[in-house]
Protein backbone atom coordinates (compact mmCIF):
# COMPACT_ATOMS: atom_id res chain seq x y z
CA UNK A 1 0.00 0.00 0.00
CA UNK A 2 2.85 2.35 0.80
CA UNK A 3 3.80 2.11 -2.88
CA UNK A 4 0.47 3.64 -3.84
CA UNK A 5 0.76 6.58 -1.45
CA UNK A 6 4.39 7.03 -2.55
CA UNK A 7 3.12 7.02 -6.12
CA UNK A 8 0.51 9.68 -5.43
CA UNK A 9 3.13 11.86 -3.83
CA UNK A 10 5.58 11.28 -6.67
CA UNK A 11 2.95 11.95 -9.33
CA UNK A 12 2.24 15.28 -7.66
CA UNK A 13 5.94 16.12 -7.56
CA UNK A 14 6.45 15.20 -11.22
CA UNK A 15 3.61 17.42 -12.33
CA UNK A 16 4.40 20.29 -9.96
CA UNK A 17 8.03 20.47 -11.00
CA UNK A 18 7.18 20.14 -14.69
CA UNK A 19 9.81 17.46 -14.98
CA UNK A 20 11.43 18.02 -18.42
CA UNK A 21 11.64 14.32 -19.27
CA UNK A 22 8.02 13.84 -18.27
CA UNK A 23 6.86 16.70 -20.49
CA UNK A 24 8.75 15.23 -23.43
CA UNK A 25 7.18 11.82 -22.88
CA UNK A 26 3.68 13.22 -22.41
CA UNK A 27 4.03 15.36 -25.54
CA UNK A 28 5.11 12.37 -27.61
CA UNK A 29 2.27 10.24 -26.23
CA UNK A 30 -0.22 12.91 -27.25
CA UNK A 31 1.43 13.49 -30.63
CA UNK A 32 1.42 9.79 -31.51
CA UNK A 33 -2.04 8.90 -30.23
CA UNK A 34 -3.82 12.04 -31.46
CA UNK A 35 -2.22 11.66 -34.90
CA UNK A 36 -3.38 8.04 -34.96
CA UNK A 37 -6.91 9.09 -33.99
CA UNK A 38 -6.98 11.80 -36.67
CA UNK A 39 -5.89 9.40 -39.40
CA UNK A 40 -8.16 6.63 -38.11
CA UNK A 41 -11.12 9.07 -38.30
CA UNK A 42 -10.21 10.19 -41.82
CA UNK A 43 -10.31 6.58 -42.93
CA UNK A 44 -12.73 5.03 -40.46
CA UNK A 45 -15.59 7.55 -40.55
CA UNK A 46 -16.15 7.46 -44.34
CA UNK A 47 -15.76 3.70 -44.21
CA UNK A 48 -18.29 3.45 -41.37
CA UNK A 49 -20.69 5.75 -43.23
CA UNK A 50 -20.34 3.78 -46.44
CA UNK A 51 -21.02 0.50 -44.64
CA UNK A 52 -23.99 2.11 -42.88
CA UNK A 53 -25.84 3.17 -46.01
CA UNK A 54 -24.94 0.54 -48.58
CA UNK A 55 -26.32 -2.94 -49.04
CA UNK A 56 -24.30 -5.51 -50.94
CA UNK A 57 -23.85 -9.27 -50.92
CA UNK A 58 -21.46 -10.35 -48.17
CA UNK A 59 -22.14 -7.19 -46.15
CA UNK A 60 -22.84 -9.24 -43.03
CA UNK A 61 -19.46 -10.91 -43.32
CA UNK A 62 -17.71 -7.55 -43.80
CA UNK A 63 -19.44 -6.11 -40.73
CA UNK A 64 -18.47 -9.15 -38.67
CA UNK A 65 -14.88 -8.78 -39.84
CA UNK A 66 -14.71 -5.06 -39.00
CA UNK A 67 -16.26 -5.72 -35.61
CA UNK A 68 -13.83 -8.55 -34.92
CA UNK A 69 -10.87 -6.33 -35.86
CA UNK A 70 -11.78 -4.10 -32.91
CA UNK A 71 -10.19 -6.82 -30.83
CA UNK A 72 -6.83 -6.75 -32.65
CA UNK A 73 -4.15 -7.53 -30.05
CA UNK A 74 -1.70 -4.58 -29.93
CA UNK A 75 1.32 -6.85 -29.73
CA UNK A 76 0.26 -8.63 -32.93
CA UNK A 77 -0.23 -5.30 -34.72
CA UNK A 78 3.21 -4.28 -33.46
CA UNK A 79 4.72 -7.47 -34.81
CA UNK A 80 3.05 -7.10 -38.22
CA UNK A 81 4.19 -3.48 -38.54
CA UNK A 82 7.68 -4.45 -37.34
CA UNK A 83 7.96 -7.17 -39.98
CA UNK A 84 6.97 -4.67 -42.68
CA UNK A 85 9.12 -1.75 -41.51
CA UNK A 86 12.16 -3.80 -40.54
CA UNK A 87 15.14 -3.25 -42.85
CA UNK A 88 14.65 -6.87 -43.86
CA UNK A 89 10.94 -6.24 -44.58
CA UNK A 90 9.19 -4.97 -47.72
CA UNK A 91 9.04 -1.34 -46.49
CA UNK A 92 12.44 -1.38 -44.79
CA UNK A 93 13.89 1.07 -47.31
CA UNK A 94 11.76 3.82 -45.76
CA UNK A 95 13.82 3.63 -42.57
CA UNK A 96 10.76 4.17 -40.39
CA UNK A 97 11.35 1.54 -37.70
CA UNK A 98 12.07 3.04 -34.26
CA UNK A 99 10.50 6.40 -35.17
CA UNK A 100 7.30 8.07 -33.95
CA UNK A 101 5.89 7.59 -37.47
CA UNK A 102 6.09 3.82 -37.04
CA UNK A 103 4.22 4.17 -33.76
CA UNK A 104 1.51 6.27 -35.42
CA UNK A 105 1.13 3.65 -38.17
CA UNK A 106 0.75 0.84 -35.63
CA UNK A 107 -1.80 2.69 -33.52
CA UNK A 108 -3.72 3.79 -36.62
CA UNK A 109 -4.07 0.16 -37.69
CA UNK A 110 -5.16 -0.71 -34.18
CA UNK A 111 -7.94 1.86 -33.88
CA UNK A 112 -9.26 2.37 -37.42
CA UNK A 113 -11.50 -0.72 -37.04
CA UNK A 114 -12.84 0.70 -33.77
CA UNK A 115 -13.73 4.00 -35.42
CA UNK A 116 -15.21 2.26 -38.47
CA UNK A 117 -17.25 -0.30 -36.53
CA UNK A 118 -18.65 2.08 -33.91
CA UNK A 119 -19.40 4.87 -36.41
CA UNK A 120 -21.11 2.36 -38.69
CA UNK A 121 -23.50 1.46 -35.89
CA UNK A 122 -24.19 5.11 -34.95
CA UNK A 123 -24.71 6.19 -38.57
CA UNK A 124 -26.83 3.20 -39.50
CA UNK A 125 -29.28 3.95 -36.69
CA UNK A 126 -29.41 7.59 -37.73
CA UNK A 127 -29.84 6.67 -41.36
CA UNK A 128 -32.84 4.47 -40.54
CA UNK A 129 -34.41 7.51 -38.88
CA UNK A 130 -33.84 9.87 -41.82
CA UNK A 131 -34.01 7.44 -44.73
CA UNK A 132 -37.28 8.84 -46.08
CA UNK A 133 -36.10 12.44 -45.92
CA UNK A 134 -32.85 11.61 -47.68
CA UNK A 135 -34.81 9.85 -50.40
CA UNK A 136 -37.15 12.83 -50.88
CA UNK A 137 -34.14 15.17 -51.27
CA UNK A 138 -32.66 12.71 -53.78
CA UNK A 139 -29.23 13.01 -52.16
CA UNK A 140 -26.29 11.27 -53.72
CA UNK A 141 -24.50 8.60 -51.73
CA UNK A 142 -21.68 10.98 -50.97
CA UNK A 143 -24.03 13.73 -49.83
CA UNK A 144 -25.88 11.26 -47.64
CA UNK A 145 -22.64 10.17 -45.99
CA UNK A 146 -21.61 13.77 -45.40
CA UNK A 147 -25.01 14.72 -43.99
CA UNK A 148 -25.02 11.70 -41.67
CA UNK A 149 -21.49 12.34 -40.38
CA UNK A 150 -22.27 16.02 -39.81
CA UNK A 151 -25.52 15.29 -38.05
CA UNK A 152 -23.95 12.62 -35.80
CA UNK A 153 -20.80 14.65 -35.11
CA UNK A 154 -21.24 14.70 -31.34
CA UNK A 155 -21.81 10.96 -31.09
CA UNK A 156 -18.83 10.46 -33.38
CA UNK A 157 -16.67 12.48 -30.99
CA UNK A 158 -17.31 9.75 -28.44
CA UNK A 159 -16.29 7.21 -31.07
CA UNK A 160 -13.04 9.13 -31.59
CA UNK A 161 -12.49 9.20 -27.84
CA UNK A 162 -12.90 5.43 -27.68
CA UNK A 163 -10.16 5.17 -30.30
CA UNK A 164 -7.97 7.64 -28.44
CA UNK A 165 -8.41 5.70 -25.20
CA UNK A 166 -7.32 2.50 -26.84
CA UNK A 167 -4.34 4.16 -28.55
CA UNK A 168 -2.95 6.09 -25.61
CA UNK A 169 -3.26 3.09 -23.29
CA UNK A 170 -1.64 0.41 -25.42
CA UNK A 171 1.96 -0.61 -24.88
CA UNK A 172 2.42 -3.78 -26.93
CA UNK A 173 2.57 -2.20 -30.37
CA UNK A 174 4.58 0.95 -29.63
CA UNK A 175 7.12 -1.03 -27.61
CA UNK A 176 7.95 -3.23 -30.60
CA UNK A 177 7.93 -0.65 -33.41
CA UNK A 178 9.19 2.29 -31.34
CA UNK A 179 11.77 0.47 -29.26
CA UNK A 180 11.20 2.68 -26.18
CA UNK A 181 14.25 4.79 -27.11
CA UNK A 182 14.94 7.57 -24.62
CA UNK A 183 14.27 11.06 -26.04
CA UNK A 184 13.08 9.58 -29.33
CA UNK A 185 10.27 7.04 -29.02
CA UNK A 186 9.58 6.75 -25.30
CA UNK A 187 5.91 7.33 -24.46
CA UNK A 188 3.94 7.09 -21.23
CA UNK A 189 3.07 3.40 -21.48
CA UNK A 190 6.58 2.25 -22.45
CA UNK A 191 8.05 4.40 -19.68
CA UNK A 192 5.70 2.72 -17.21
CA UNK A 193 6.77 -0.71 -18.49
CA UNK A 194 10.42 0.31 -18.15
CA UNK A 195 10.09 1.54 -14.57
CA UNK A 196 8.17 -1.63 -13.68
CA UNK A 197 11.03 -3.71 -15.05
CA UNK A 198 13.44 -1.63 -13.00
CA UNK A 199 11.40 -2.57 -9.95
CA UNK A 200 10.58 1.08 -9.29
CA UNK A 201 6.90 0.33 -8.80
CA UNK A 202 6.13 3.66 -7.13
CA UNK A 203 7.49 5.68 -10.05
CA UNK A 204 5.73 3.37 -12.52
CA UNK A 205 2.46 3.90 -10.68
CA UNK A 206 3.06 7.66 -10.52
CA UNK A 207 3.49 7.73 -14.30
CA UNK A 208 0.31 5.65 -14.57
CA UNK A 209 -1.56 8.27 -12.60
CA UNK A 210 -0.25 11.04 -14.84
CA UNK A 211 -1.41 9.02 -17.86
CA UNK A 212 -4.88 8.62 -16.38
CA UNK A 213 -5.01 12.34 -15.63
CA UNK A 214 -4.00 13.00 -19.22
CA UNK A 215 -6.81 10.80 -20.57
CA UNK A 216 -9.21 12.55 -18.23
CA UNK A 217 -7.99 15.93 -19.49
CA UNK A 218 -8.50 15.05 -23.14
CA UNK A 219 -11.97 13.69 -22.43
CA UNK A 220 -12.89 16.77 -20.41
CA UNK A 221 -11.64 19.05 -23.20
CA UNK A 222 -13.75 17.23 -25.77
CA UNK A 223 -16.75 17.33 -23.46
CA UNK A 224 -16.21 21.09 -23.08
CA UNK A 225 -16.07 21.60 -26.83
CA UNK A 226 -19.26 19.62 -27.20
CA UNK A 227 -21.11 21.60 -24.55
CA UNK A 228 -20.06 24.95 -26.00
CA UNK A 229 -21.03 23.90 -29.50
CA UNK A 230 -24.39 22.58 -28.31
CA UNK A 231 -25.11 25.82 -26.46
CA UNK A 232 -24.27 27.90 -29.52
CA UNK A 233 -26.48 25.73 -31.65
CA UNK A 234 -29.44 26.35 -29.36
CA UNK A 235 -28.75 30.04 -28.80
CA UNK B 1 -13.11 12.25 -50.43
CA UNK B 2 -10.87 9.22 -50.17
CA UNK B 3 -8.10 10.59 -52.35
CA UNK B 4 -8.09 13.72 -50.24
CA UNK B 5 -7.91 11.61 -47.08
CA UNK B 6 -4.96 9.71 -48.44
CA UNK B 7 -3.18 12.95 -49.31
CA UNK B 8 -3.74 14.24 -45.80
CA UNK B 9 -2.49 11.00 -44.29
CA UNK B 10 0.69 11.14 -46.31
CA UNK B 11 1.16 14.78 -45.42
CA UNK B 12 0.57 13.96 -41.77
CA UNK B 13 3.16 11.23 -41.78
CA UNK B 14 5.75 13.35 -43.50
CA UNK B 15 5.16 15.95 -40.84
CA UNK B 16 5.40 13.29 -38.17
CA UNK B 17 8.60 11.80 -39.53
CA UNK B 18 11.22 12.73 -36.99
CA UNK B 19 14.39 14.41 -38.00
CA UNK B 20 16.60 11.46 -37.09
CA UNK B 21 19.92 13.18 -36.69
CA UNK B 22 22.30 12.36 -39.51
CA UNK B 23 24.79 10.91 -37.07
CA UNK B 24 22.41 8.96 -34.85
CA UNK B 25 23.08 5.25 -34.61
CA UNK B 26 20.93 2.48 -33.20
CA UNK B 27 22.44 0.05 -30.73
CA UNK B 28 20.60 -3.22 -30.20
CA UNK B 29 21.34 -4.11 -26.62
CA UNK B 30 20.16 -5.87 -23.52
CA UNK B 31 17.82 -4.85 -20.75
CA UNK B 32 20.55 -5.56 -18.19
CA UNK B 33 22.83 -2.82 -19.51
CA UNK B 34 20.02 -0.34 -20.13
CA UNK B 35 18.17 -0.88 -16.83
CA UNK B 36 21.38 -0.46 -14.85
CA UNK B 37 21.69 3.11 -16.11
CA UNK B 38 25.05 2.46 -17.80
CA UNK B 39 24.00 4.09 -21.07
CA UNK B 40 22.70 7.18 -19.31
CA UNK B 41 26.23 7.51 -17.97
CA UNK B 42 28.19 6.68 -21.13
CA UNK B 43 26.20 8.20 -23.97
CA UNK B 44 26.37 11.89 -22.97
CA UNK B 45 30.17 11.58 -22.67
CA UNK B 46 30.42 9.95 -26.09
CA UNK B 47 28.02 12.44 -27.67
CA UNK B 48 30.03 15.35 -26.35
CA UNK B 49 33.29 13.95 -27.72
CA UNK B 50 32.02 13.00 -31.15
CA UNK B 51 28.64 14.63 -31.77
CA UNK B 52 27.18 11.21 -32.50
CA UNK B 53 23.83 10.42 -30.88
CA UNK B 54 23.27 6.83 -29.82
CA UNK B 55 19.76 5.38 -29.59
CA UNK B 56 19.50 2.23 -27.53
CA UNK B 57 16.87 -0.43 -28.09
CA UNK B 58 16.91 -2.59 -24.97
CA UNK B 59 15.54 -6.10 -25.43
CA UNK B 60 16.68 -9.61 -24.54
CA UNK B 61 19.91 -10.78 -26.16
CA UNK B 62 18.03 -13.27 -28.34
CA UNK B 63 15.74 -10.59 -29.71
CA UNK B 64 18.57 -8.07 -30.05
CA UNK B 65 20.48 -10.51 -32.26
CA UNK B 66 17.35 -11.22 -34.32
CA UNK B 67 16.72 -7.51 -34.79
CA UNK B 68 20.35 -7.03 -35.87
CA UNK B 69 19.99 -9.96 -38.29
CA UNK B 70 17.12 -7.97 -39.82
CA UNK B 71 19.53 -5.03 -40.19
CA UNK B 72 17.52 -3.03 -37.64
CA UNK B 73 20.53 -1.63 -35.87
CA UNK B 74 24.11 -0.50 -36.40
CA UNK B 75 25.81 -1.96 -33.36
CA UNK B 76 25.07 -5.06 -31.28
CA UNK B 77 26.06 -5.00 -27.60
CA UNK B 78 24.96 -8.18 -25.82
CA UNK B 79 26.12 -10.98 -23.53
CA UNK B 80 25.95 -14.43 -25.07
CA UNK B 81 29.35 -15.20 -26.54
CA UNK B 82 28.51 -18.36 -28.51
CA UNK B 83 25.51 -16.66 -30.15
CA UNK B 84 27.59 -13.54 -30.85
CA UNK B 85 30.34 -15.60 -32.48
CA UNK B 86 27.76 -17.38 -34.60
CA UNK B 87 26.41 -13.97 -35.65
CA UNK B 88 29.87 -12.95 -36.87
CA UNK B 89 30.56 -16.37 -38.46
CA UNK B 90 27.31 -16.06 -40.42
CA UNK B 91 28.66 -12.82 -41.86
CA UNK B 92 26.05 -10.65 -40.12
CA UNK B 93 28.65 -8.90 -37.97
CA UNK B 94 32.07 -7.50 -38.85
CA UNK B 95 33.96 -8.72 -35.79
CA UNK B 96 33.38 -9.25 -32.10
CA UNK B 97 35.34 -7.64 -29.27
CA UNK B 98 35.22 -8.34 -25.55
CA UNK B 99 34.01 -5.16 -23.87
CA UNK B 100 33.35 -5.66 -20.17
CA UNK B 101 32.09 -8.19 -17.66
CA UNK B 102 30.25 -8.57 -14.45
CA UNK B 103 28.79 -11.69 -12.91
CA UNK B 104 25.58 -13.58 -12.40
CA UNK B 105 24.18 -14.16 -8.95
CA UNK B 106 21.29 -16.13 -7.50
CA UNK B 107 18.90 -14.10 -5.41
CA UNK B 108 16.04 -15.38 -3.34
CA UNK B 109 13.80 -14.90 -0.32
CA UNK B 110 15.54 -14.07 2.92
CA UNK B 111 14.22 -17.17 4.69
CA UNK B 112 15.99 -19.27 2.01
CA UNK B 113 13.78 -22.41 1.92
CA UNK B 114 16.40 -24.42 -0.01
CA UNK B 115 19.22 -23.42 2.32
CA UNK B 116 21.64 -22.21 -0.34
CA UNK B 117 22.76 -18.98 1.32
CA UNK B 118 26.48 -18.41 1.20
CA UNK B 119 27.17 -21.17 -1.33
CA UNK B 120 29.84 -20.51 -3.90
CA UNK B 121 29.35 -23.62 -6.00
CA UNK B 122 26.43 -22.84 -8.27
CA UNK B 123 25.93 -26.48 -9.31
CA UNK B 124 25.35 -27.62 -5.75
CA UNK B 125 23.04 -24.68 -5.12
CA UNK B 126 20.90 -25.44 -8.19
CA UNK B 127 20.78 -29.15 -7.29
CA UNK B 128 19.62 -28.28 -3.83
CA UNK B 129 16.90 -25.96 -5.13
CA UNK B 130 15.68 -28.71 -7.48
CA UNK B 131 15.77 -31.39 -4.77
CA UNK B 132 13.83 -29.33 -2.24
CA UNK B 133 11.39 -28.27 -4.94
CA UNK B 134 11.75 -24.62 -3.94
CA UNK B 135 10.32 -22.25 -6.53
CA UNK B 136 12.73 -20.99 -9.18
CA UNK B 137 11.79 -18.21 -11.61
CA UNK B 138 13.49 -18.50 -14.99
CA UNK B 139 13.52 -15.88 -17.75
CA UNK B 140 12.47 -18.48 -20.32
CA UNK B 141 12.92 -15.90 -23.09
CA UNK B 142 16.08 -16.93 -24.94
CA UNK B 143 17.95 -13.96 -23.48
CA UNK B 144 21.64 -14.01 -22.60
CA UNK B 145 20.81 -14.62 -18.96
CA UNK B 146 18.41 -17.42 -19.90
CA UNK B 147 21.00 -19.09 -22.14
CA UNK B 148 23.50 -18.93 -19.28
CA UNK B 149 20.99 -20.37 -16.81
CA UNK B 150 20.21 -23.27 -19.18
CA UNK B 151 23.94 -23.99 -19.52
CA UNK B 152 24.35 -24.05 -15.72
CA UNK B 153 21.40 -26.42 -15.31
CA UNK B 154 22.75 -28.74 -17.98
CA UNK B 155 26.06 -28.92 -16.02
CA UNK B 156 24.08 -30.24 -13.06
CA UNK B 157 22.48 -32.96 -15.16
CA UNK B 158 19.02 -31.77 -14.13
CA UNK B 159 16.45 -30.80 -16.74
CA UNK B 160 14.29 -28.26 -14.88
CA UNK B 161 11.87 -27.88 -17.79
CA UNK B 162 10.31 -31.22 -16.84
CA UNK B 163 9.04 -29.33 -13.77
CA UNK B 164 7.93 -26.32 -15.82
CA UNK B 165 4.79 -24.90 -14.25
CA UNK B 166 5.65 -26.76 -11.04
CA UNK B 167 8.60 -25.48 -9.01
CA UNK B 168 10.32 -24.25 -12.21
CA UNK B 169 8.48 -21.14 -13.44
CA UNK B 170 9.38 -19.74 -16.85
CA UNK B 171 8.14 -16.15 -16.96
CA UNK B 172 8.96 -15.54 -20.62
CA UNK B 173 9.81 -11.91 -19.86
CA UNK B 174 12.66 -9.53 -19.14
CA UNK B 175 14.97 -9.54 -16.16
CA UNK B 176 13.08 -6.91 -14.19
CA UNK B 177 9.69 -8.51 -14.82
CA UNK B 178 11.12 -11.87 -13.79
CA UNK B 179 12.53 -10.40 -10.58
CA UNK B 180 9.15 -8.83 -9.83
CA UNK B 181 7.54 -12.22 -10.41
CA UNK B 182 10.13 -13.98 -8.26
CA UNK B 183 9.45 -11.41 -5.56
CA UNK B 184 5.73 -12.08 -5.80
CA UNK B 185 6.11 -15.88 -5.61
CA UNK B 186 9.08 -15.93 -3.19
CA UNK B 187 11.06 -17.81 -5.83
CA UNK B 188 14.80 -17.98 -6.47
CA UNK B 189 16.06 -16.30 -9.60
CA UNK B 190 19.33 -15.87 -11.44
CA UNK B 191 20.20 -12.34 -12.47
CA UNK B 192 23.22 -10.32 -13.50
CA UNK B 193 24.63 -8.25 -10.69
CA UNK B 194 24.11 -4.88 -12.42
CA UNK B 195 20.37 -5.40 -12.82
CA UNK B 196 20.10 -6.53 -9.21
CA UNK B 197 22.01 -3.55 -7.83
CA UNK B 198 19.84 -1.10 -9.72
CA UNK B 199 16.59 -3.01 -9.03
CA UNK B 200 14.34 -1.15 -6.63
CA UNK B 201 11.76 -3.79 -5.66
CA UNK B 202 14.13 -5.95 -3.61
CA UNK B 203 11.76 -6.62 -0.72
CA UNK B 204 13.30 -9.18 1.65
CA UNK B 205 15.42 -10.73 -1.13
CA UNK B 206 19.15 -11.19 -0.69
CA UNK B 207 22.03 -12.30 -2.85
CA UNK B 208 22.36 -15.94 -1.82
CA UNK B 209 24.82 -17.50 -4.26
CA UNK B 210 27.78 -15.72 -5.82
CA UNK B 211 31.44 -16.05 -6.62
CA UNK B 212 31.52 -19.16 -8.83
CA UNK B 213 33.84 -18.80 -11.84
CA UNK B 214 31.02 -20.33 -13.93
CA UNK B 215 28.89 -17.25 -13.20
CA UNK B 216 31.14 -14.94 -15.22
CA UNK B 217 29.12 -12.65 -17.50
CA UNK B 218 31.00 -11.35 -20.53
CA UNK B 219 29.65 -8.57 -22.74
CA UNK B 220 30.75 -8.20 -26.35
CA UNK B 221 30.29 -5.52 -28.99
CA UNK B 222 29.86 -6.07 -32.73
CA UNK B 223 29.42 -3.78 -35.73
CA UNK B 224 26.57 -5.02 -37.92
CA UNK B 225 28.05 -5.88 -41.31
CA UNK B 226 27.45 -3.01 -43.78
CA UNK B 227 28.19 -5.36 -46.68
CA UNK B 228 25.08 -7.35 -45.72
CA UNK B 229 23.06 -4.43 -44.38
CA UNK B 230 23.60 -1.33 -46.55
CA UNK B 231 21.57 0.78 -44.10
CA UNK B 232 24.24 0.38 -41.42
CA UNK B 233 26.04 3.61 -40.49
CA UNK B 234 29.39 1.90 -40.43
CA UNK B 235 31.52 4.96 -39.73
CA UNK B 236 29.53 6.24 -36.77
CA UNK B 237 28.97 2.70 -35.48
CA UNK B 238 32.68 1.91 -35.64
CA UNK B 239 33.47 5.23 -33.93
CA UNK B 240 31.22 4.18 -31.04
CA UNK B 241 32.86 0.77 -30.79
CA UNK B 242 36.37 2.25 -31.02
CA UNK B 243 35.52 4.68 -28.25
CA UNK B 244 34.08 1.95 -26.00
CA UNK B 245 37.25 -0.10 -26.45
CA UNK B 246 39.58 2.90 -26.03
CA UNK B 247 41.10 3.98 -22.76
CA UNK B 248 38.54 6.76 -22.45
CA UNK B 249 35.58 4.44 -22.99
CA UNK B 250 36.91 1.70 -20.74
CA UNK B 251 37.61 4.30 -18.06
CA UNK B 252 34.07 5.63 -18.35
CA UNK B 253 32.64 2.11 -17.92
CA UNK B 254 34.78 1.54 -14.82
CA UNK B 255 33.75 4.90 -13.41
CA UNK B 256 30.05 4.01 -13.42
CA UNK B 257 28.95 3.13 -9.92
CA UNK B 258 25.65 2.77 -8.12
CA UNK B 259 25.55 3.24 -4.35
CA UNK B 260 29.33 3.07 -4.38
CA UNK B 261 29.49 -0.27 -6.19
CA UNK B 262 31.06 -0.70 -9.60
CA UNK B 263 28.59 -2.43 -11.95
CA UNK B 264 30.70 -3.33 -14.98
CA UNK B 265 34.37 -4.19 -15.27
CA UNK B 266 36.00 -3.21 -18.57
CA UNK B 267 38.17 -5.91 -20.14
CA UNK B 268 38.77 -4.94 -23.75
CA UNK B 269 42.04 -6.30 -25.08
CA UNK B 270 43.81 -2.99 -25.58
Amino acid sequence: MSDISDALHMAGQLVLHRDADLIEIVALSLHVSLSAVAIACLVGLPLGALLAITRFPGRGAVLTLVNALMGLPPVVVGLIVYLHLSRAGPLGFLGLLYTPTAMIIAQTILITPIVAALSRQVLEDLHAEYADQFRSFALSRRQTMQALIWDARYSLLTVALAGFGRAVAEVGAVMIVGGNIDHLTRVMTTAIALETSRGDLALAMALGMVLMALALGVNAAVHGVRLTAARQAHA
Amino acid sequence: MFSRSVAIIIAGMTFAAPALAQDAIIVQSTTSTANSGLYDHLLPIFAEETGIDVNVVAVGTGQAIKNARNCDGDVLLVHAKPAEEKFVEDGRGVSRSDLMYNDFIIVGPGDDPAGVRGMEDVQTALQQIAQTGALFASRGDDSGTHKKEIALWSDTGIDPTTASGGWYRETGSGMGATLNAAQGMAAYAMTDRATWLSFRNKGDFDILVQGDADMFNQYGVILVNPAVCPSVKAEAGQAFIDWLLSEAGQGAIAAYTLDGEQLFFPNAKG
